[in-house]
């Protein structure tokens, strides 16, 4: 993985430097909070609804074991002893003082971490494929282009001050595992008819208010002008961006006011200008940020291990781990092994930080001293020898983070919501909480098989509803919190944006709205058809239908209901 | 006579911001003698006149675009950018378009809402002179500009 240079390692103490007087300067009044908001948002730091809430950069979700023993050290000294894992491979802490942050940031510059940027009007962490390197479908590793856009894009003094937040995703595999198009920028790399490699460029896609799906603007963009076009996109936003309406001021709404072509032409105009200026890449400089993500020492080992075949025959819990949990790999008898944190009863993405030296220690003995956080709020080891597996799942299993719920139902993506967040309409864990706890039964989630329910407290759409095959949605009625809920969306690919089924629920019936779906979806498959793409066959209509079809009784009080 | 930070020093300074009075239009407005920062719309109603001036700048609004100026950057003594609010951050795109693009090498001014913790962007993109917001000690925004080692 990439490592600091002396100058990056300069910068963030001068970083932390800055940063420790501005608060000293907030503290004593020098500065007003509307002048030190952006100044701490651009260090991670949001003001939420009990605390401070500090919110660390994991570049394209890579970490090493050291990074993570340092996170679960924070989680214990600022903290309350966990952290959450987010849906930008980033983590939080949601329980932390002001005065202590820059000692926090200290701390993380000691391991080469830092939150710059993580919030605030900018660009944000750059997020990739959690199966950068490793995974089998993969054209080329993005890692080398993601760090070059995360030098480029940290501290880049012209965009800085941007009308809204800005992120971008690059995926270089077949399959999009980066979400692409719901990014202000999504880049996929292609190769053209010559072999040579190149980005399809998406702009204008996002969640929030506003679902859309970003737009091709460039078939084919040669890497070499990977930054320059970019740089073309951030300057014709930070110039004519709305700024006069903090929802009307993300790219997508510009995009669509000028039209693509329009829009197109105007990144295009800007980009002749500086095309082949001093920010082309060239082989030289991607070869040195390549040397940073070479493959590790695999050994040469048989495609497939003898002993995870036997135990699969012999030990079912196992082998249903190995169905849900563990991924192909792209060298002979290794695999990609994927660590739960959706344990039923715990908060979806949450872990402690006993957990987080656990996961530290099985990546230093298992895979190389790396791991990776997804956007789907679980955690990863890239390179995992088969003949591990056994030895690996049973210490997994043993702290927690072996459910075998990969891409199941109870796999929930899921925001803080309400009980965290001071932008939440409604409370969001504990909706996944009450559905998880309904849904436990694996056999039942390994036959309704892979789905994707997403949990967003509002708006905002953290828990990126709009893309769940079934999106909840907290909503605010009349000061009671309420859920929408949403079906047929979905990532990868195929993106697509949910569509609204009807009036909202209240907390407690949301596990039987869910089940009711459930049962349209049992009744009316094909055999081996995903519940996506029953949806997307038979349309919203028989789900609403029977979702609506009789009142929902009351059953046991979740959520804001338990309060009442 | 006020402050402003130039080349990394609090220095006095004299030019004046021409602004206009209610029922004045650019092209009636009367740009008075000395050296006077004038809004680009002034510049342009009035430039026959002004072009033979060597006292005369002119100010951006944070929404109008430096190519307006193209054919007189060479002759400009100043060009002030106007920071109606400091997380407004499209005066940092005309300063790049200023320096890069259109190749200025005069004095670069940001006005308006100027602040200490906002100068060592501004630096980067090529601003070199500062009117820190009147109510903040200029000598306390300096600092601002050195935040950071390397530039």
């Amino acid at each position: 993985m990439y490592r600091y240079d002396q100058y990056d390692h300069q910068i963030v103490k001068e970083r932390v430097a800055q940063y420790r007087d501005q608060v000293r300067r907030r503290l004593v009044d020098e500065l007003t909070e509307d002048e030190f908001r952006p100044l701490r948002l651009q260090n991670g730091l949001y003001m939420q609804r009990h605390a401070y809430m500090l919110r660390v950069a994991v570049p394209y979700g890579l970490l090493s074991t050291k990074q993570m023993r340092m996170f679960a050290h924070i989680a214990r000294k600022y903290d309350r002893g966990y952290g959450h894992f987010t849906t930008r491979q980033n983590i939080q802490y949601n329980w932390i003082n002001l005065e202590e942050t820059p000692d926090i940031l200290a701390d993380l510059a000691s391991v080469e971490m830092h939150a710059i940027q993580t919030s605030g009007n900018c660009i944000r962490n750059i997020t990739s494929d959690e199966y950068c390197g490793v995974a089998a479908d993969e054209i080329i590793d993005p890692r080398p282009y993601a760090e070059i856009l995360r030098q480029w894009s940290t501290f880049h003094p012209e965009f800085a001050y941007l009308p809204r937040k800005f992120k971008i995703a690059i995926n270089g595999a077949l399959e999009d595992r980066a979400a692409t198009g719901m990014h202000d920028i999504g880049l996929t790399v292609v190769k053209n008819e010559q072999a040579e490699i190149g980005f399809r460029v998406m702009v204008g896609g996002g969640l929030g208010r506003t679902p859309i799906i970003g737009s091709v603007v460039r078939e084919f963009l040669p890497w070499q002008h990977m930054l320059t076009y970019i740089e073309a996109v951030m300057r014709v936003y930070n110039q004519y961006g709305r700024r006069d309406n903090i929802y009307k001021a993300r790219i997508k709404i510009l995009l669509k006011a000028l039209g693509v072509e329009e829009f197109t032409r105007q990144v295009e105009a800007e980009w002749t200008d500086i095309k082949d200026g001093p920010s082309t890449l060239t082989a030289e400089e991607m070869h040195r940020v390549a040397a940073y993500f070479t493959p590790p020492a695999y050994e040469k080992l048989p495609a497939i291990d003898a002993s995870v075949e036997q135990q699969k025959q012999e030990n079912m819990a196992f082998a249903n781990w190995l169905q849900r949990n563990v991924k192909p790999h792209k060298m002979p008898g290794y695999a990609i092994v994927m660590l739960s944190l959706k344990k039923t009863g715990v908060p979806p993405g949450d872990a402690t930080a006993e957990q987080m030296d656990f996961v530290a220690d099985l990546a230093d003995r298992y895979s190389f001293g790396e791991l990776r956080v997804t956007h789907e709020q679980n955690l990863v080891l890239a390179d995992v020898k088969q003949s591990d597996l056994i030895a690996l799942w049973k210490e997994a299993k043993a702290h927690a983070l072996a459910t075998p719920n990969i891409g199941l139902l109870t796999d929930i993506i899921c925001c803080p919501g309400g009980d965290f967040c001071s932008l939440a309409n409604a409370k969001s864990i504990p909706i996944a909480e009450a559905i998880a706890e309904r849904f436990d039964n694996l056999d039942f989630q390994h036959d309704i098989g892979e789905i994707e329910l997403n949990i967003s407290g509002c708006i905002n759409a953290c828990g990126h509803h709009h893309v769940g095959n079934i999106g909840i949605l907290g909503v605010d009625k009349d000061g009671a919190e309420w859920y929408q809920v949403s079906l047929g969306g979905a990532q990868g690919n195929d993106i697509s944006i949910g569509k609204i089924i009807g009036p909202s629920f209240s907390a407690h019936q949301m596990p039987v709205v869910i089940d009711r779906i459930l049962q349209v979806y049992v009744r009316d498959r094909t055999e081996d058809e995903r519940f996506i793409d029953t949806v997307r066959r038979i349309g919203i209509t028989p789900f609403k239908d029977h979702v609506y079809a009789t009142p929902i009784k009351v059953g046991q009080p979740i959520g804001e209901d338990a309060y009442v | 006579m006020s402050n402003i930070i130039k080349d990394k020093q609090v220095v006095a300074d004299d030019w004046r911001i021409l602004k206009l009075a209610e029922g004045e239009t650019v092209e009636s407005v009367t740009v008075p003698a000395g050296k006077i920062i004038v809004p680009l719309a002034v510049w342009q109603a009035q430039r026959a006149v002004l072009q033979g001036r060597n006292d005369v700048g002119v100010l951006f609004a944070s929404s109008e675009r430096p190519e307006a100026l193209k054919d007189d950057i060479a002759r400009m003594p100043v060009i002030a950018i106007d920071f109606p609010k400091f997380a407004d951050g499209r005066g940092y795109s005309i300063a790049y378009n200023l320096r890069a693009r259109l190749a200025y090498t005069g004095e670069l001014r940001a006005i308006g809402d100027v602040l200490r913790d906002q100068l060592f962007y501004m630096q980067r993109v090529g601003f070199n002179a500062f009117a820190v917001r009147a109510d903040r000690d200029i000598h306390d925004a300096l600092k601002g500009l050195t935040d950071f080692s390397e530039p």
